[in-house]
């Protein structure tokens, strides 16, 4: 189940972050802050070459001594970063549930792209998007 | 407010309102002020939108609401002047009570001077509904009908009591509206009305500018039905704008919208409108508006950019970035039914989806232009597509949606209208399949992960439909799978035949069987990839293979490597026996081989149609990546250039 869900623009500045609300969500932020140097080490690390070659989905971006909280990470061709925070404290989550949410997340991404009264850049406030993260943060509950 | 409304009155005399004079003043001012868009310049925010002054006031609420006075065209640009409202550019609360108080007086009888205003007037009267009635049908009966619907839009104000005023009145409707809350449970007043026009959207806001005086003139609204003679003008000369102003489309809509059901029906009219309002933006019927297109149309409609983006939303079904015909028609009602106060619903309410708009409003050539522009792409995709029917990636991409809608709960994804470019190979499949409904979800869930992955993923998949299963290729082309389907077919004789009728699908198994009869040799020879030789051996046999699956390569390939395997296995086993069967069903091969002749011939002709359209599609696709690739370094550079320090 996620519990924090944060799109961060190529910038690296968020387009979206909610976080199950009884947390304290000022630590989710935190974390999600400090993903970022992480994503930014894994894309550049997998190589400058071809954005070809590069998988979107990064994985656990790194080990915490938390094992309740990880961190899961996943980035489109256009430097759009997607983190996630899951509590895998009941359920351990297998890769391909994160990837399938991740994908979801992108799917959800590009439709308000879509949207000619978006503006890329802004904050995303789209219903469908909170939809749809709403359905992931309370998935498995 | 008297006191400051005189005081920035500044050259015009101070203004002495009585209390029900300012209540009703200020009620209306804040209706206007609230009103979307337009309408009195409340505030620096405002001001840009009530900048143009003259325009504001014939467009926006303000308008409205002063030719629901009644009063005749030139009346009211003198009171306009008078108030002030021309001078400085904008209708603030100066401007609009003096406006109001000119009104009052005009509608009094007395000239419109400033004098006037200065005696104890009652308040002004409106009667916005008849107007906008007025623009569009012109019918005693619409009065009424439009006093019934005016209740409904203005939830917020209390119009309760107003509807009770209006139902003993009109006995049309029954008392209990709660009409913004829940406008699905508008239908049983809607029901009521017996006219042919539902008002079910208010008139823009209009409505909500008359509440205190609307109930004090409800006895006086009715009888003064008739007197249309001063607005009866303005809508005529609204109608010649109507394709000009949004904001008169926007009212010409309300008095279309849908009126035996619920406010988010289209009625005849209103999808007459819509149409013609899609034809002016793009002129064929069957294809889209572009989303920077529609943009720009719909921000005529001054609804916030919030507003419109979730309207948008809600409209665009299959999230394409383009507008279809119903698409545009349901986001144009969202539109009008958001300008006369309805709230947006959640989702898309059912009888605003596009299968539901095409079901209900066929437009034969429309719809069949539709159909028709797809099934014109079709057919070229159509080969590589039962090529490709068992594709894993669509499979995949099936699975991964399990829940595709959450945007829109009711929004049926229409296959029709899916995605063109990148999703085409795929969302064709699903056109053909099904037009409407539900495979339009797996269209969806296509397209989407279309876009999703990575180029590479991308092109792989754009590759699939082109080069049927990359899997099977271990050294071959197609050219030479067919080959070697050549080859194993000559060795499955009568058996092969049997084969025939199966579908495609057919595992290679119980081929093998048949293809380790004589060809061993050749297979063996073929396993080593040296299938020309064998190829050419082959064709002199029977020709069986292709009347099977010419359209499937995919198994092919399979075929032949199953074949081969298994043929390695049993080659020897199967040695004795196999060339006994094959002696035997000789003659009866023979009888089929011209049939199978011809179809193979078929097969082949259909396979290189669909290899060159694949072709062409590859090379489109790589020139497209080839654009990118230069675009994605170009912009790199521009970054690094930029951004010195950047650790990327």
């Amino acid at each position: 189940m996620a519990v924090c869900v944060a799109v961060i623009a190529k910038e690296n500045y968020p387009l979206y972050i909610r976080s199950v609300p009884t947390e304290n969500e000022l630590k989710f932020h935190y974390m999600v802050h400090t993903s970022l140097d992480v994503v930014d080490e894994k894309i550049s690390a997998m190589g400058k070459a071809l954005v070809d070659q590069r998988e979107l989905y990064l994985g656990l971006l790194y080990p915490t001594e938390d094992y309740k909280l990880r961190r899961y990470g996943y980035v489109t061709n256009s430097k759009v970063k997607f983190v996630m925070v899951v509590d895998s404290s009941n359920t351990a989550l297998r890769d391909n549930e994160i990837r399938s949410m991740f994908r979801k997340l992108h799917n959800s991404y590009t439709d308000v792209m879509c949207n000619p009264f978006y503006n890329p850049g802004d904050r995303i406030q789209s219903r469908a998007f909170d939809g749809m993260v709403t359905s992931m943060m309370i998935q498995v509950c | 407010m008297e006191a400051a409304a005189s005081g920035g009155c500044g050259s015009g005399p101070p203004l002495l309102l009585s209390e029900g004079e300012q209540q009703c003043y200020s009620e209306l001012f804040a209706r206007c002020a609230g009103a979307a868009g337009g309408g009195p310049g409340s505030g620096p925010p405002e001001a840009a939108r009530a900048a143009p002054g003259a325009a504001t006031a014939a467009s926006g609420p303000v308008a409205d609401l002063f030719r629901a006075s009644q009063l005749p065209a030139e009346t009211l640009h003198q009171i306009t002047e008078l108030c002030g409202a021309k001078r400085v550019g904008y209708f603030g609360p100066t401007q609009f009570y003096v406006a109001l108080k000119l009104i009052a007086a005009a509608q009094s009888g007395l000239p419109v001077r400033i004098e006037s205003i200065k005696c104890e007037l009652p308040l002004p009267r409106f009667m916005m509904s008849k107007t906008d009635a007025e623009i569009r049908f012109g019918n005693m009966a619409e009065l009424h009908g439009t006093k019934v619907q005016i209740p409904y839009l203005i939830t917020e104000k209390n119009t309760f009591k107003r509807m009770d005023d209006e139902d003993k009145q009109q006995e049309t409707q029954s008392p209990t509206m709660s009409p913004l809350a829940s406008p699905p449970s508008s239908p049983p007043h809607y029901q009521r009305i017996p006219l042919s026009h539902g008002y079910s959207k208010l008139r823009s806001s209009t409505e909500q500018m008359h509440p205190a005086p609307y109930e004090a003139r409800q006895p006086l609204v009715q009888p003064e039905g008739p007197s249309l003679g001063g607005p009866g003008a303005k809508p005529l000369r609204h109608q010649a704008s109507l394709i000009r102003s949004f904001s008169v489309e926007r009212e010409l809509q309300d008095n279309n919208s849908s009126y035996p059901d619920e406010p988010w029906r289209i009625t005849e009219e209103q999808r007459e409108y819509y149409v013609n309002q899609f034809r002016s933006l793009q002129p064929d019927p069957s294809s889209f508006i572009s989303g920077s297109v529609a943009k720009n149309f719909f921000t005529k409609s001054k609804l916030s950019i919030p507003e419109l983006s979730y309207i948008w939303e809600l409209s665009d079904a299959d999230c394409d970035g383009a507008l279809s015909l119903p698409e545009f028609c349901a986001a144009f009602h969202l539109i009008v039914a958001r300008k006369n106060g309805y709230p947006l619903p959640e989702g898309l309410p059912p009888t605003l989806q596009p299968e539901y708009l095409q079901a209900a409003f066929p437009k034969p050539k429309w719809e069949c232009a539709l159909f028709d522009s797809y099934s014109e792409s079709m057919p070229a995709n159509q080969q590589p597509r039962d090529l490709n029917r068992m594709e894993k990636l669509s499979v995949k991409d099936m699975a991964d949606f399990p829940v595709p809608t959450q945007d829109v709960t009711g929004d049926d994804k229409q296959a029709l209208k899916s995605a063109t470019d990148e999703a085409l190979p795929k969302d064709m499949s699903e056109d053909s399949a099904t037009p409407k409904d539900s495979n339009s979800l797996k269209a969806r869930p296509r397209s989407r992960s279309y876009s999703s992955t990575s180029i590479e993923e991308t092109m792989k998949r754009g590759e699939d439909p082109p080069t049927p299963p990359p899997r099977p290729q271990k050294t071959h082309s197609r050219a030479s799978s067919l080959d070697l389907n050549k080859v194993f077919q000559p060795s499955v004789p009568a058996s092969k035949s049997g084969l025939l009728p199966p579908p495609p699908a057919l595992p290679p198994r119980p081929c093998p069987s048949q293809s380790e009869q004589a060809s061993e040799a050749e297979l063996h020879p073929q396993l080593n990839r040296a299938p020309s030789q064998a190829a050419e051996s082959s064709p002199t046999k029977k020709d069986i293979p292709y009347s099977q699956p010419p359209s499937k390569p995919i198994r092919r390939k399979f075929r032949p490597e199953n074949q081969a395997t298994e043929n390695q296995e049993p080659a020897t086993a199967v040695g004795g026996p196999a060339s006994v069967a094959t002696v035997k069903p000789h003659p009866t091969v023979q009888k089929q081989s011209s049939k199978q002749k011809k179809a193979i011939q078929t097969a082949i002709r259909k396979n290189k149609e669909a290899n060159a359209v694949l072709a062409r599609l590859n090379s489109e696709l790589q020139q497209q990546l080839k654009e990118v690739h230069q675009e994605r370094i170009a912009l790199e550079n521009q970054l690094e250039q930029l951004r010195p320090v950047t650790v990327l």
